[in-house]
């Protein structure tokens, strides 16, 4: 295990595994308190249109991923404004055609074959530099503005009600979230892939959630567990030869598992 | 002077009026109570009061000016405070949240806030659960959190809707016997089902069906037996 520390491609992994794995238990937080895991799951999926026209037009992918992810939540920010009572018709509408149009693209690109199955389930051992210098500035861009607007976040979050009413502009605040998840669900492509990313957008959230009293508290111990998740997850998927994306969810899921019937038994 | 003043004010949601003609005139240190069915446009009069719902005929003014101007002059406890009960926030932070945004430091909270959101917890006598997670409180301590809240910008008007919908009888009692506290030094609008204990706080009384019926409470009948009944027959009454 320990030789396997000096490829560089697996240090890339496994700074990508935690910077990604900070970035989600972040982001993960205000997705779920905020109830917007559904949302989630539909930029993920309407970024693989991206990802399908960054190859045909020959710009780099995260780019490209990242434009449209930020495109369809900012679509589905008006349609929360406008038309509230129709959303899963709509985002089921974009999760579908997202999809559609990232397969048809990559199939008319001529030459070059991309593996869909490496953006379906991720390939955290194929990070580059750029990529990785892409992971940290989103995650300090995330904390940055955490640390700027926590408490008017957090007043949208709980009660965007009266937040509104103390004078806080809670479209821009949801509309900022919506932007941050997108370029979070991107990286997290990168390491899990699209399929996946909601589970590590939620799975240590939600074991999070149940120990924390402070939403800040929640961010950090969500970022901790998916560090460990991510990081014994690359060891699985190292040691048995299987894929690391999937090995990151099974782990999570089992620690939940655990988590919940500890609880139980607690309780009893 | 009258600090709320609603004059001929209409609303509607879509083509479907919920407020008809509403003329009303809220004293300072009056304890006003609304009651009146389901979907009468209690709550949607509190939001025109609040300046969250647009007025799209008549007029209403607070404190001589447009609603929308005091938002930290009027202090708001919504309807429904058991939603969202997972959420990981502390109660001193559920307090704050009711401070305006000036003299707010450049990240997270000042001294000063910190201080003011205590002393709003301590009136409502709920200090000592600042640092408890405001899901694991009941109903009723819930409540006055939210009171607290609503403290925070030390408002001159404090308005509540339902507020203890879903509070037990004690919990109930004592929200009452703290809002007639504070009513010694604010206005209280309170929106409620419970009309026997309002008549025992509240010196004004309107009834909401679309339309608006006063009734003004006298020491008389304030100390007389009184059944809903009677009260119901006798704002019916005056509304024909």
């Amino acid at each position: 295990m320990l030789e396997a520390l000096s490829y560089e491609f697996v240090q890339n992994a496994l700074i990508a595994g935690l910077l990604v794995s900070l970035a989600s238990g972040i982001i993960g937080s205000l997705i779920v308190v905020n109830r917007m895991v559904f949302l989630a799951g539909g930029i993920a999926h309407t970024a693989y249109g991206g990802i399908g026209m960054a190859v045909f037009f020959g710009f780099p992918i995260f780019l490209g991923a990242s434009l449209f992810a930020v495109v369809a939540a900012l679509i589905i920010a008006f349609i929360t404004f406008h038309h509230r009572n129709r959303m899963d018709t709509f985002i089921g509408l974009m999760w579908a055609v997202g999809m559609a149009l990232g397969v048809v693209l990559i199939d008319l690109t001529p030459g070059y074959n991309v593996d869909l199955m490496s953006y379906l389930f991720g390939s955290i051992l194929a990070v580059s530099h750029e990529d990785l210098y892409y992971m940290g500035t989103l995650l300090g861009i995330i904390i940055f503005i955490m640390l700027f607007w926590y408490r008017d976040i957090l007043a949208v979050s709980y009660d965007s009600e009266y937040a509104t009413l103390r004078g806080i502009n809670v479209k821009f605040f949801y509309t900022l979230i919506l932007i941050l998840s997108a370029l979070t669900v991107v990286v997290a492509i990168k390491v899990v892939g699209l399929i996946l990313v909601i589970a590590l957008l939620t799975i240590p959230v939600y074991i999070a959630e149940k120990l924390s009293n402070t939403l800040y508290m929640m961010m950090i111990l969500s970022g901790v567990f998916s560090s460990l998740f991510t990081l014994c997850g690359l060891w699985f998927s190292y040691s048995f030869d299987i894929a690391s994306g999937a090995s990151i969810i099974l782990i999570s899921a089992l620690s939940l598992f655990l988590f919940l019937l500890i609880n139980k038994l607690r309780l009893v | 002077m009258s600090i709320i003043k609603i004059e001929n004010l209409s609303f509607a949601y879509d083509r479907q009026k919920i407020l008809e003609d509403i003329n009303l005139s809220v004293e300072d240190k009056d304890f006003l109570a609304i009651i009146g069915p389901n979907g009468g446009g209690k709550s949607t009069l509190l939001k025109l009061i609040l300046g969250i719902n647009p007025v799209q005929k008549g007029s209403i003014e607070t404190f001589g000016t447009k609603p929308q101007k005091n938002l930290s002059k009027i202090g708001y406890v919504p309807q429904n405070t058991n939603v969202n009960t997972d959420f990981p926030i502390k109660v001193i932070e559920v307090v704050m949240m009711g401070h305006i945004g000036t003299k707010r430091p450049l990240f997270g909270y000042a001294k000063e806030e910190i201080m003011c959101a205590m002393g709003a917890l301590s009136q409502v006598g709920m200090e000592k659960f600042a640092n408890n997670k405001i899901g694991d409180l009941s109903g009723g301590q819930r409540q006055r959190v939210m009171i607290a809240r609503a403290l925070c910008a030390h408002p001159q008007i404090l308005i509540l809707d339902e507020p203890t919908s879903s509070i037990d009888v004690d919990g109930q009692k004592q929200i009452y016997e703290l809002l007639e506290l504070l009513n010694k030094t604010i206005t209280i609008i309170v929106v409620s089902h419970d009309i026997s204990v309002i008549l025992e706080f509240a010196n004004k009384v309107v009834h909401i069906n679309k339309r608006l019926t006063q009734h003004m409470i006298t020491k008389k009948e304030k100390s007389s037996h009184f059944c809903e009944v009677e009260l119901f027959n006798k704002l019916k009454g005056n509304s024909c």
